[in-house]
């Protein structure tokens, strides 16, 4: 399939602990689409946030590839790596990792200071982006002025700033309430369809996957594709 | 690059106001560090002051040969009488040489901050010993009347130690004298000294027709040249010249010597320990902002920016540090009046904390030599955060 996003071959992740080398996975192989939404899910320890920290190049696979839209991207330096990252990938994390000294706009501005737009370019960008996640009205508070499900909103707003292909969502509705849980995951799906992001979810929440195209069980190293949402 | 700096930079310094304890942990070690350099190189500055403010090259001291200070000097008036024909020598108006023998003793004094006693230099002049320091005036009262047990004291003695107002009647050992005058040499070693008639003082201290030093006032600064072959040439002499200046450099320096050979060392001890405290305090900085660094990083942000982000709280925090130590000093120690024992003398010369530029400057080199050093390797720790950490 050439016009996979991603293309994941036989890839294994191991780790060393003393003598010991556990081995999350081996010989994964899979593909996304461009423009899907999929959930990761799976008990703990199975290997579903180091997936995703392969896919987005924050750490590097044991042995096999990671090809990002046509670049291999499991053996770049971490030069370009970083660039890489910039220009592709957007992080939603469980708690947000917002920057508690910027205010919200400052914190959705942080990826546009590696883009070399102008800082009228990049206000207008910000202002956009907070619109996006309904947030406009409170671009100048800062993180602890916020509620989770508005923190996690600034850090969708930070995700998507820089129009990447790709978000990389951890846990996102993992420590807010049910309602806030499903407001972001809303929001996830809009940024889906109509932006044609694609998302790719780790999450331990069955309501939280519902809200994905396709639901992917991850168990001892192996893919269990659940369902395909109409 | 320089976007994500500045972005960087200003993350790290907007969030000291979190880890306050550290941050002015450092901050209170480095503002030490730079209290205890300042303070010793401005007891330096000001010695020095006071001594540089001592010597004139118009005016020759002599000594016996070898004898290198007044105290282990001595001769007896045929000297004198020899001197007074030398040529070289400056005269007054009806043709006598400007010139004042003198004998001086050390006597207790006690100081009015400590209680302490100190030994003091109680100096036996002649008239024209007045004539014979630059600078000198009579701020108060008169000179003392010849034959009397009058004394008249330097305002560095007032400074330091009581008993020496005008005015005053004071024991000093087996005698009573009474304070009639105050004089100043605008900050010279002789602003430490007690002035009375010299033939009092040979009679009282039974040194009869005996003298310790020969000040004369030279025709000019080259006239010592003549002197010193007169000197030479003239075999019923045996006496060192040498001008002022070059006297009390030689006398005094290594006073000034010791106290910089002393606050050097105790400073750059006192800084590896702000060193240390520095490192710790960055490294603590660096960890509480462990997720926030990798999180820059997942974004997409290099590893230097976090360097120099590091480095630069590091070095500000070094910066406050260095200005309250350098403020400190200037507004407790600068111009207060102090005295240390004067070399050769064995007397205490009283001189004035003088906080310098110069030495403002090398207290915030250090201090920034110390927060330079304190951040490097914990910048190197935020450089090469592990991105793992973005989940906490």
């Amino acid at each position: 399939m050439t016009d996979a996003l991603y293309q994941l071959t036989d890839l294994s992740k191991r780790y060393t602990r003393g003598r010991e080398s556990i081995t999350i996975f081996s010989d994964l192989t899979m593909e996304i689409a461009p423009k899907d939404f999929i959930s990761i899910m799976g008990p703990s320890g199975s290997g579903k946030t180091t997936l995703l920290n392969l896919l987005g190049g924050i750490d590097r696979p044991s042995s096999g590839s990671v090809v990002c839209d046509g670049v291999r991207i499991d053996n770049m330096n971490q030069g370009k790596l970083a660039k890489w990252r910039a220009a592709n990938v957007g992080f939603i994390f469980q708690f947000y990792n917002l920057m508690p000294t910027l205010n919200a706009s400052q914190n959705v501005e942080l990826p546009l200071l590696l883009t070399g737009l102008s800082g009228k370019e990049r206000k207008r960008r910000v202002q956009t982006a907070l619109e996006i996640v309904k947030l406009a009205d409170r671009a100048k508070h800062y993180p602890r002025q916020l509620s989770g499900g508005q923190q996690q909103r600034v850090a969708i707003a930070r995700a998507i700033v820089a129009d990447p292909k790709v978000l990389l969502c951890d846990e996102p509705t993992g420590d807010l309430d049910r309602a806030t849980a499903d407001e972001i995951l809303e929001t996830l799906q809009v940024l889906n369809t109509e932006l044609g992001k694609t998302i790719v979810m780790v999450t331990h929440d069955p309501a939280a996957a519902r809200y994905a195209e396709r639901e992917l069980h991850l168990d001892k190293g192996r893919f269990v594709e659940q369902e395909v949402m109409a | 690059m320089i976007a994500q700096i500045g972005a960087v930079t200003m993350i790290n310094l907007r969030s000291i106001p979190q880890r306050w304890g550290m941050s002015l942990a450092t901050i209170f070690s480095i503002a030490l560090v730079v209290v205890v350099l300042l303070g010793f190189l401005s007891m330096a500055n000001g010695f020095r002051a006071t001594i540089q403010g001592s010597g004139s090259d118009d005016i020759a001291i002599m000594l016996r040969s070898g004898s290198q200070a007044e105290l282990n000097s001595g001769f007896g008036r045929d000297t004198v009488r020899l001197i007074e024909t030398a040529p070289g020598i400056a005269r007054t108006a009806d043709d006598r040489p400007l010139l004042s023998s003198e004998l001086y003793v050390i006597v207790d004094g006690r100081r009015r901050a400590s209680g302490t006693d100190a030994n003091m230099p109680l100096r036996g002049v002649g008239a024209e010993a007045a004539n014979l320091r630059d600078g000198f005036t009579l701020t108060a009262g008169r000179m003392f009347a010849e034959g009397s047990n009058e004394l008249v004291v330097g305002e560095g003695v007032i400074r330091e130690y009581e008993g020496f107002d005008l005015g005053q009647t004071i024991r000093l050992g087996q005698n009573e004298w009474t304070v009639v005058g105050l004089f100043s040499t605008g900050g010279s070693v002789f602003d430490s000294e007690i002035w009375a008639d010299i033939g009092v003082i040979q009679n009282l201290y039974q040194r009869n027709n005996t003298f310790q030093s020969i000040r004369v006032r030279l025709d000019n600064a080259e006239a010592i040249e003549t002197l010193r072959s007169y000197v030479e040439d003239e075999p019923r002499l045996d006496l060192d010249v040498s001008n002022e200046r070059e006297y009390f450099a030689q006398s005094m320096g290594g006073t000034q010597d010791l106290i910089m050979f002393v606050g050097w060392p105790l400073a750059v001890i006192m800084a590896v320990g702000a060193f240390a405290g520095a490192w710790n305090a960055m490294y603590a900085s660096v960890d509480a902002r462990l997720r926030e660094i990798a999180t820059l990083r997942a974004i997409g942000f290099a590893g230097f920016p976090a360097f120099v982000g590091t480095m630069t709280e590091s070095v500000l925090l070094a910066l406050i540090g260095g200005l309250i130590g350098a403020l400190f000093t200037y507004l407790v120690f600068n111009g207060i009046s102090a005295s240390t024992l004067g070399g050769a003398s064995f007397t205490q010369v009283v001189f004035s904390f003088a906080v310098t530029p110069a030495s403002i400057i090398a207290g915030m080199i250090l201090a920034l030599v110390v927060g330079f050093f304190g951040g490097f390797v914990p910048a190197i720790r935020a450089a090469n955060a592990p991105l793992l950490a973005v989940h906490g």
